[in-house]
């Protein structure tokens, strides 16, 4: 007897958003953060997806077909980058065809996008430091734009017009050109991520979240001031540092928030720099989790979900970041100790995790289904458990992907 | 200003305090040798108190920053003086091909030269025959490989078996660490040893040198 896509969409669908709820579903959920495992297991190069939807499309529902996960990650935004990256000339990543080979995923260029000084520049006026300051660093097609004078200054007739010869300027032209060129990339971008949406719908998938945002202390330093700037900025910038956190902070709402223009509901946040030895429980609690309570208060307050990725480790900090309403978001553990995490926050929190990546790539499927089995016995019990990876299972081996799903479907049953 | 001033001030991570105590030390004739040997003291307490969970990260890179600029102010004074000093032993350390990452294994270059160490930094995505080369011409008691990326499993593998190839493998302790390593992939790579943190490297290649590490 076999299920049609709507129904096996809607046991899915059902299936997840109980166990977020911190119910009782009818068996342990599983699910997998897949990163680039689908180009590598319908063997197509990393390059040829971040470039082409058609390929992209069909590695990503081979993998589906032959994984029956209970969600699928939509790959497009954040992954069908090859063409907007190329048009900007993109500085903050080297992906594959470009830095780092065809096979290779992308990887993040570490740098001081911002410098320390230019805090009061960046708190004064966010959107015209990044147009002005920041964009010219990280899109070399953009650079031109570190001429123009503040846009915020055209005002009305006898304030700013003149402001436009600047538009003038050399190189200006091909800024217009770049920006064509991504205008027209980002529409395919977005084409193709609602047409993997409707294709994984029409297979009965769910997809795991619909939007993207950070948390505000993130977004400060892993783009602009690096992650060595964000560690020193809390002894040279202080007070600095927290004032742009807060100003970061609505804009990082509203963007979570444009998930439900969008229709969805969970909104994907990967944790960074506020992790166990990134910082100690002091630091956290001034720098980090006020900004992060508030982001993901928000959103629920809105009705979204977050679907909050702690990656690394922070066992430390499972004391403070159960303070949150309950039911109503997902933490995804890397290497926290989720076993103690089952007890401190889960009650409050739907956990979710955390097959090491080492054993999916390296060892057994036998390996794999004895550490999942205690995963489902001891994190599953009483429901509120999604069973994944502990991180994008990449280059992990098939059939230890396989195993995960075996486990949770051989061991998983609530009765 | 005195040397325990200096080190007191440099271990509580007062990087203003620091540098002026450090001037004011300079300018009225201090040793430079005295100046370096309160950082030395200083960055051991840092080290001290990160193998205890009291500081992080944070502290770890404000102390090498501090560190930096107290040795560039001393640097002119020093030049004179012989600069023959001890080394407790060789290490060879650098991020394996595949992996741009830097942070982790910038850490532990920083904390094993304020430990005595002789380290030469390969840098990053470094393929498996430059780690050959370094260890032909260092002689290095320890390789120290970092990676971040699960594409650093099978990179740091190569490059165990490149030593090994070259008949390198016995003269050296291998020691690898880095986001996803564990004890799981410290057996695929063939390694000797992995470390969770910069201190774990320091802790590690004092083992080996003293001849603890069969």
């Amino acid at each position: 007897m076999s299920q049609s896509p709507q129904e096996l969409f809607a046991e899915k669908e059902a299936r997840v958003n109980t166990a977020i709820a911190l119910g009782v579903p009818d068996r342990v959920p599983v699910t997998c953060m897949t990163g680039f495992f689908p180009a590598y297991y319908a063997k197509v190069s990393l390059r040829d997806v971040m470039y082409d939807a058609d390929k992209m499309i069909s590695a990503w529902t081979k993998t589906l077909q032959d994984f029956d996960f209970d969600t699928a990650d939509n790959p497009f935004m954040i992954r069908y980058l090859g063409a907007i990256m190329e048009a900007l000339d993109y500085k903050q990543l080297k992906w594959a065809g470009h830095g780092v080979d065809d096979m290779s995923g992308y990887q993040f260029v570490e740098g001081e996008y911002m410098k320390g000084e230019e805090y009061d520049e960046f708190i004064f006026d966010p959107t015209d430091f990044m147009i002005r300051r920041y964009w010219p660093r990280i899109f070399g097609a953009l650079a031109p734009l570190a001429g123009l004078p503040p846009l915020r200054e055209i005002i009305t007739y006898s304030m700013g017009l003149a402001n436009f010869a600047a538009l003038g300027a050399p190189g200006m032209r091909e800024v217009g050109e770049a920006l064509i060129k991504a205008a027209d990339a980002g529409q395919q971008m977005g084409m193709n991520a609602g047409r993997f949406a409707g294709v994984i719908k029409e297979m009965g998938f769910p997809s795991t979240y619909q939007g993207f945002t950070q948390a505000p202390f993130d977004t400060l330093s892993d783009y602009f001031r690096g992650t060595l700037g964000g560690m020193m900025d809390m002894f040279r910038h202080t007070d600095k540092l927290m004032a742009a956190t807060e100003k970061m902070l609505p804009i990082m709402l509203r963007l979570g928030l444009s998930t439900k223009q969008r229709g969805g509901t969970k909104v994907f946040i990967p944790l960074h720099k506020g992790l166990d030895g990134f910082m100690s429980n002091d630091q956290f609690k001034r720098f980090y989790w006020p900004s992060l309570k508030a982001l993901m208060e928000g959103l629920i307050a809105e009705g979204l979900i977050p679907v909050v990725l702690w990656e690394g480790e922070c066992t430390s900090r499972l004391e403070i970041i159960g303070d949150i309403p309950a039911g109503k978001a997902v933490y995804h553990f890397e290497r926290t100790d989720i076993f103690k995490a089952k007890e401190i926050i889960g009650g409050q929190v739907c956990l979710k995790g955390n097959v090491p990546l080492s054993l999916m790539v390296t060892g057994t499927p036998d390996d794999v289904k004895a550490y999942c089995k205690k995963l489902i016995d001891v994190v599953g019990k009483g429901g509120g458990f999604i069973l994944d990876a502990a991180a994008p299972a990449d280059d992990a081996k098939p059939e230890n992907l396989q195993a995960m799903i075996q486990a949770a479907k051989e061991y998983g049953r609530y009765a | 200003m005195s040397q325990q001033q200096l080190v007191e001030a440099m271990s509580t991570i007062k990087e203003q305090e620091a540098l002026t105590i450090a001037q004011d030390m300079v300018n009225q004739g201090a040793d430079p040798f005295s100046i370096l040997d309160a950082c030395k003291q200083a960055m051991a307490i840092v080290g001290d108190n990160f193998a205890k969970g009291l500081y992080f990260l944070p502290e770890l890179v404000m102390a090498g920053q501090i560190l930096m600029q107290i040795s560039e102010l001393i640097k002119p004074l020093l030049k004179e003086a012989s600069s023959s000093k001890e080394s407790l032993g060789r290490v060879v350390v650098g991020t394996v091909e595949g992996d741009i990452h830097d942070i982790g294994k910038d850490i532990v270059v920083l904390m094993l030269e304020v430990n005595g160490f002789e380290v030469r930094d390969l840098g990053i995505d470094v393929p498996a025959a430059k780690f050959v080369e370094a260890v032909k011409e260092f002689d290095p008691q320890v390789v120290a490989l970092s990676g971040f990326l699960t594409v650093a499993f099978d990179n740091m593998k190569k490059t165990v078996e490149a030593l090994k190839e070259a008949g390198l493998r016995d003269k050296v302790k291998i020691q690898i660490g880095g986001g996803q390593i564990d004890e799981e992939i410290r057996r695929y790579t063939g390694a000797d040893d992995y470390g969770l943190d910069a201190m774990e490297a320091v802790s590690y290649a004092k083992k080996v040198v003293a001849g603890g590490v069969q």
